[in-house]
């Protein structure tokens, strides 16, 4: 594996944390909705770099595409703004 | 002379690439951000994929398959983030010159209802 | 050894959009940035598949740019109020 390729994985991990740390301390649930939905696409690509193209294709389906929608369908039925 | 042009389309892709997420990172508004965003984006991974297509030729219907999946979706949804960001309030930027969509009649009832 | 600086260009642009979904004031901006970033991450699995040489990671690219608009396409149906 290239060095260029290690640097790639490294800031695609520190952006994965700064995700999470947003979708934590997000007020609006729309914005932690996406933030978090950048986390599994951000670790989709992560999953395709370490050579498991399964693993990627099922972490790009399942959790950019269905969790999100999901999530959407659940803060559609209660409400967006956290008290 | 397939390899040259491979390489060739390959970083021009990446430059229109690179210039999206700079207008993204730069630009006041949504609805600039959104322009910038989605043209150069279209046009960077199209010119890559088929880059890619060209270096590879036993590659080439898959890649122009995604070539053809990225320029048929990416219009659709940034038209739907737009009206979406639109009819949801977002103000435009305080220079802005021209707003269409408030002359038109459909637009303004379809605000009011 | 020419891929090296293609590569890096675009990592550089997936770094950009990335700094503004994590720094947007609203939504909307968050969602755009996100939308252009799965563009992005599009021609950059396009551009590992060259690098590792299979022919099968080019349907992980495929699978990512269905997805994606998926997720786009919810979280706007979301935000005009429809779903």
């Amino acid at each position: 594996m290239s060095s260029l390729i290690l640097v790639v994985s490294a800031i695609l991990v520190i952006f994965m944390i700064v995700g999470a740390v947003v979708t934590i301390h997000a007020r609006d649930l729309l914005v932690a909705i996406i933030a978090s939905a950048i986390v599994d696409l951000v670790l989709a690509v992560l999953f395709y770099i370490l050579q498991a193209p399964d693993v990627a294709i099922t972490q790009a389906s399942i959790m950019g595409g269905l969790t999100t929608a999901i999530f959407l369908v659940v803060i559609k039925k209660t409400e967006r703004y956290e008290q | 002379m397939l390899t040259a042009i491979g390489w060739f389309l390959i970083y021009f892709g990446a430059f229109f690439l690179f210039l999206g997420a700079l207008g993204i990172m730069r630009f006041p508004d949504v609805y600039n951000r959104l322009q910038a965003g989605t043209k150069c984006t279209t046009l960077g991974a199209l010119s890559t994929s088929i880059g890619v297509g060209f270096l590879h030729p036993a590659w080439l219907p898959k890649t122009f398959i995604i070539a053809l999946f990225i320029l048929l979706t990416n219009p659709i949804s940034s038209h739907a983030l737009g009206r979406a960001s639109y009819r949801s309030g977002v103000k435009l930027w305080e220079k802005s010159v021209v707003d269409k969509c408030k002359e038109f009649k459909e637009c303004v009832e379809e605000e009011n209802e | 050894m020419s891929w090296i600086i293609a590569i890096a260009i675009i990592v550089l642009g997936v770094v950009l959009t990335l700094i503004r979904a994590m720094l947007g004031p609203t939504a909307a901006d968050r969602m755009v940035a996100v939308d252009s970033m799965t563009t992005i991450t599009t021609a950059l699995l396009v551009l590992l598949a060259l690098y590792f040489k299979r022919y099968i990671y080019l349907d992980i690219a495929l699978v990512y740019a269905v997805l994606a608009f998926v997720a786009t396409l919810a979280v706007a149906r979301y935000m005009e109020g429809g779903l």
